[in-house]
């Protein structure tokens, strides 16, 4: 039976009692567990031990890529593949690449903001034990939720059940794993 | 009732009363009924309103719309009031204007969001909305200008067999780039800000399509603070990129202006013009739709006049500096000492066929914008949909003295003629305000309309340091 949980679930009703109560989890030596929020709070990242998201790297890149490609694309167009003369203009020049290429520097890294998000967050993703408890419908409402992963070194169904109950956490469920 | 003893203790703590800022939401209500209130409209049956509101536009958009939009194409360009000398009329009148409407959206998601505006969060996705469906109408307009809209895919890089490339050297060209990625970058941040109110609206389906659509709408969204932390980061590095699409957009498009040499559009002043007269015209399309749908979807407490105060204030800063601007472009024309300059500014006013037009703006965008000033018609919201109104109307006819009132009078007496728009240049103009109101209409009431999480996260119930929020003395 153990194999098949996946985790024990604790409501909280503020964010001021999640971020108490996870403060205590991380002090206590909990590792494998995760804060459901209708909304980011402030302070969470910290606790959790994030460091920054790796997101900003991933739309630098995506529009570093794209400034680069297109500065390739209008010299080799307009200045290598085609040359044209237009007004007596040199085949290729800075100003001329730079609003192109300052246009799809943001296009890709507005695309490398979402890809890296939903990649990160392994997303899109249509199954996940948690969306099958009807008490977990409340977290996208008005409640906050600590779900400690059963493969946490430290988990144990009924100590840790008794310390979710001391941190204040209501209505402890145990989520079952079904994969 | 510990919830009480929290609110007298918050008000003994609270600063003076005119210190005090005005809560992001009237009542003070939990986070459950905020929920609730947020995701009614979206859950609700259909008003009469809606279906009433909704039958012209949906006319407008399905039938006149693909008429005037067919007839052109297959017939070309002459069916509208262009020719020589007037090559650009009211196409380019409504691209420019469309654009225009689409800025303010943007400024205010992005923008007010990296100044950590907390009253943004309840207008910012309609804002978003109004931006994306107005660039879908704004883009129409030069693709079928070119009239041979068969041909548009000669605007893209395409390797093809005849060799040709786009022209890099021409804003003309840039254009192109800009208003798609405007559009691409626009939606992809609609669609980011919408996942987790999307998970709402799952959470909250009653019915088996609501539950399927949503979920597939979400993507496994949970709210887990991992998937918060990269979301985030990723709305902040979103809003960063599109605070300077704000700014790219519209002056590429007041290039496609000041590079040519024609007198009153040859000034270097036409970038910040456009893009200020953009955000103008957008803040005043944003009260029309905002004195509106708050009534309309009952969302007052939401969409409080406090919010509404502030977006009329920054209209009339727009104004101000759009009025500053109008200023300068008359002063640089008279101390340029160019003849051709000065004919075509004095001719807007007094002379030529469309000085009508020139007065307008005149009385629009300058006179009547100062009624903003006065803090009772800021907090009237017919005044603020009728300033809305004719600030948009005001902003077009600007943009009609521009591009009509510079060409039908250029260098040489026998180049001049005049320009008539032509009943299928009205017809498709109808036919995309009536493409852009069905779609608003269908994004109201399908769609999560205000952004539920993010309005969460600004009242004292979703503040950890707040003690409706469950702060305990001495941190959190």
């Amino acid at each position: 039976m153990s194999e098949k949980i996946y985790g024990l679930m604790a409501e909280f009703n503020t964010p001021g009692d999640l971020l108490r109560a996870g403060e205590k989890l991380r002090a206590e030596g909990y590792q494998k567990w995760e804060a459901f929020t209708p909304f980011p709070i402030h302070g969470l990242d910290k606790i959790m031990g994030y460091r920054n998201s790796l997101v900003g790297w991933v739309a630098l890149g995506g529009g570093a890529f794209m400034f680069l490609n297109i500065v390739f694309l209008i010299w080799f167009s307009n200045a290598f593949d085609y040359p044209l003369i237009v007004g007596g203009k040199p085949m290729f020049s800075v100003p001329m690449t730079f609003v192109p290429a300052y246009i799809m520097m943001i296009m890709g890294g507005a695309g490398g903001a979402l890809i890296g998000m939903v990649a990160l967050n392994q997303l899109p993703r249509l199954h996940h034990p948690l969306l099958f408890k009807k008490r977990f419908e409340s977290v996208s409402r008005d409640k906050f939720v600590i779900v400690i992963g059963a493969n946490d070194q430290k988990f144990c169904a009924t100590e840790t059940k008794n310390l979710l109950a001391a941190l204040g956490g209501a209505n402890i469920e145990i989520v079952e794993d079904q994969e | 009732m510990s919830e009480i003893a929290n609110i007298e203790e918050l008000k003994k703590m609270a600063p003076p009363a005119e210190l005090r800022r005005a809560p992001v939401v009237e009542g003070n209500q939990g986070l459950g009924w905020l929920t609730d209130k947020l995701s009614a409209f979206a859950e609700a049956k259909v008003p009469l309103w809606w279906k009433i509101a909704f039958a012209p536009a949906a006319f407008a958009a399905t039938v006149i719309f693909p008429i005037c939009l067919f007839y052109q194409v297959f017939t070309g360009v002459g069916v509208w009031g262009n020719n020589h000398p007037n090559m650009w009329g009211w196409d380019i009148v409504n691209f420019i204007w469309w654009v225009g409407v689409a800025h303010a959206g943007t400024l205010i998601s992005a923008m007010l969001f990296l100044t950590r505006q907390h009253w943004r969060t309840t207008i910012g996705r309609m804002a978003e909305a109004m931006t994306v469906f107005s660039v879908m109408m704004a883009g129409l307009y030069p693709a079928i200008h070119v009239g041979r809209a068969w041909f548009d895919w000669f605007m893209f890089p395409i390797p093809n067999s005849n060799g040709n490339w786009p022209q890099f050297k021409s804003p003309l060209m840039w254009d192109v780039f800009a208003v798609n990625t405007y559009l691409m970058v626009s939606s992809l941040f609609w669609f980011m800000g919408m996942i987790p109110d999307f998970a709402v609206l799952r959470d909250r389906a009653t019915t088996r399509v609501r539950k399927t659509i949503f979920s597939l709408l979400a993507m496994g969204w949970t709210g887990s603070a991992w998937q918060w932390h990269n979301y985030e980061k990723a709305y902040v590095v979103l809003c960063g990129l599109c605070t300077l699409l704000v700014f790219t957009v519209s002056s590429i498009v007041g290039l496609d202006f000041c590079t040519s040499q024609l007198a009153g559009w040859h000034a270097t002043i036409f970038p910040l013009y456009f893009v200020i007269g953009a955000v103008f015209c957008g803040f005043g399309m944003m009260l029309v739709l905002l004195t509106t749908l708050r009534k309309l979807c009952k969302l007052e407490a939401i969409i409080t006049k406090s919010h509404i105060d502030k977006v009329a204030k920054l209209c009339l800063v727009s104004g101000l500096i759009i009025n500053y601007i109008y200023l300068m472009e008359i002063f640089i024309a008279w101390y340029s000492g160019d003849p051709y300059e000065r004919w075509v500014f004095g001719h807007r006013f007094f002379g030529h066929n469309y000085a009508f037009f020139g007065w307008m703006l005149i009385a629009i965008n300058v006179c009547l914008t100062q009624l903003l000033w006065i803090k009772k018609i800021r907090s009237s919201m017919a005044a603020l949909f009728f300033i809305g109104l004719f600030i948009n109307f005001g902003m077009w006819s600007e943009r009609m003295v521009i591009v009509v009132g510079s060409t039908n009078q250029d260098f040489l007496p026998a180049n001049w003629g005049l320009y008539h728009p032509t009943i299928w240049d009205i017809g498709l103009y109808v036919g995309t305000l009536g493409a852009f109101f069905m779609m608003y209409l269908l994004f109201v009431k399908f769609l999560p309309v205000i952004a539920i999480s993010e309005v969460k996260g600004a009242v004292p119930h979703g503040d950890p340091h707040h003690p409706l929020g469950g702060a305990q003395k001495g941190g959190h």
